[in-house]
């Protein structure tokens, strides 16, 4: 009987597992994780979870005007984002500038902001602007800028040369290339990465909030500083419905273009 | 010579382009409405400039200081919360996964009911559940681990479920035509199908836990936000410049090395 060849020896993958259980027993001493403490505690979390589960209705009325004003915010955020995001990302397309230095030393920029978190970029920008919702939005327009700036550029570079050359043997300019033979094969593209980043920037805001950036997010805050559990429940459940609602039209309005 | 015009564009075709943009505008001017754009603090280009001149002359004296709440030390406490946390929610996701994966054996009730929990999970603000597990553990990294590895289920559950669903069918086919039982098909036929899946997909969701991580302390989950939050109110821009230098570093260094291996998986 044929016998079935040997793997060979993967000292690759025993590697990686002495890596994870070091790992394991390392970040469990640095973070004080103690998992029998938490069961044992389990019923803290259990009556605050209760009740989030009995919201207090009555408060929808209030909620109602902060929430707009989140999704004010994401809708800003999102198209100033993305229209700074436009020509740099053009900027940093290897198949429209050609200077070496020139797209490393602006896609290194992009990758630097990509790496901020939003509510670090909402905390910064509540310290230079204030309290209120021009924090979040410019927190949001950031965000934005730095997620779809990304698509953008590699949607830009794996588009047809084939346009572009041929615009170019019939004697056009930069500006004529990206108007006639790069944009009409990105648009679709980049209006389903501005309304994804939409779809992100609708929860980002809801938290914003929290620091000081407008939007429901105050109010969650108060509401968790007082204690009021009811209400943050029927905040979560009001912000819930919203990013279901807004997913679902999104996703429908992004099928309808591709 | 006559030089010919191109063909105008169908007309149903040009009026629901216009009417879009007509919308797009409208939706925008709206936005605006009731936005304080101009009610910006007196002081901002000051404050602008205070920090620019921090994020130049960093606080260097404060990278190691021995004492534990260095930058090193909260640094390196911040990625140990993101990989616990991402190791404690990938362990939870994977029962989520099998419920939610839409396969052609099950109920579609039962997965549809499966993602729209997971779908209640990723929109549960991370910050709301720190908080509850902030009273139920005490403040520190240990709320941060559980926050991370509950909130982490919502999107890992789903992509592993989305690598269940796409799973090629014919590997285990062959493995039951060749006298295997269910035990053999899921040994020899779908772990081997979806390991490589899973690994790469937490090592993404790892990368994400690592903002998350280090963004948590600003509500007192452990990790680098703690003395960030504390720096910033204290407006010691000296110091919010090198915590700054010292997230994007990490977080960089953290997005390559596990690039790396997903490139290599996949």
């Amino acid at each position: 009987m044929a016998e079935l060849p040997k793997k060979p020896f993967a000292w690759q993958k025993w590697v990686l597992g002495v890596v994870m259980v070091v790992g394991l027993i390392v970040s469990a001493q640095a973070t004080g994780t103690n998992l029998p403490m938490f069961f044992q505690n389990f019923g803290q979390f259990t009556i605050i979870f209760q009740q989030m589960l009995a919201p207090d209705w009555s408060y929808t009325a209030y909620v109602i005007d902060p929430l707009i004003e989140t999704i004010k915010m994401a809708i800003l955020g999102t198209i100033i984002g993305s229209v700074l995001a436009f020509p740099y990302a053009l900027l940093v397309a290897r198949n429209i500038v050609t200077n070496k230095w020139v797209v490393g030393i602006f896609r290194f920029i992009l990758n630097v902001i990509r790496t901020i978190p939003d509510l670090l970029l909402a905390a910064i920008f509540v310290a230079i602007v204030g309290i209120g919702p021009v924090a979040g939005v410019i927190t949001l327009a950031i965000f934005t800028f730095g997620m779809v700036g990304k698509l953008f550029y590699e949607a830009v570079e794996t588009i047809d040369e084939g346009p572009i050359e041929a615009i170019k043997a019939a004697g056009a300019g930069k500006l004529e290339i990206i108007r006639f033979a790069v944009i009409p094969q990105v648009s679709n593209y980049f209006v389903s990465y501005v309304l994804y980043a939409f779809e992100i920037n609708v929860r980002a805001s809801t938290v914003l909030g929290y620091l000081g950036a407008g939007g429901i997010g105050v109010f969650l805050q108060r509401a968790l500083s007082q204690f009021r559990y009811d209400r943050v429940g029927l905040m979560v459940l009001v912000i819930f419905v919203v990013v279901l609602v807004i997913d679902y039209v999104s996703g429908k309005l992004r099928e309808a273009l591709i | 010579m006559k030089t010919s015009t191109l063909p105008d564009a169908p007309r149903a075709g040009r009026l629901k382009k216009w009417a879009l943009w007509i919308v797009l505008i409208l939706v925008i001017a709206w936005s605006f409405t009731g936005m304080p754009l101009l009610q910006i603090k007196d002081n901002a280009v000051e404050v602008a400039g205070a920090m620019f001149s921090g994020l130049i002359h960093p606080d260097w004296g404060y990278v190691w200081t021995g004492d534990g709440e260095d930058l090193v030390s909260t640094l390196l406490q911040t990625i140990a919360i993101a990989f616990i946390g991402t190791f404690i929610s990938a362990i939870i996701s994977l029962p989520f996964a099998f419920w939610a994966a839409n396969t052609k054996h099950k109920n579609w009730l039962v997965s549809r009911s499966g993602k729209i929990i997971l779908t209640a999970i990723r929109t549960f603000p991370e910050i709301v559940l720190a908080l509850m597990f902030i009273k139920a553990v005490g403040p520190g990294a240990f709320a941060g681990v559980l926050a991370v590895g509950v909130h982490s289920v919502g999107m890992l559950a789903k992509l592993f479920s989305e690598a269940i669903e796409n799973m090629d069918g014919g590997a285990g086919e062959s493995v039951i035509a060749a006298g295997g039982n269910r035990l053999d098909v899921t040994m020899l036929a779908s772990f081997p199908q979806l390991l490589p899946e899973f690994v790469s997909n937490t090592l993404y969701r790892f990368e994400l836990a690592i903002r998350s991580a280090s963004i948590l302390g600003i509500i007192g989950a452990g990790g680098i936000g703690t003395p960030l939050i504390f720096a910033i109110s204290a407006r010691a821009w000296n110091r919010v410049g090198i915590i700054l230098l010292g997230i994007i570093l990490m977080v960089t260094l953290v997005d390559y090395v596990s690039g790396a291996i997903r490139k290599r998986l996949v």
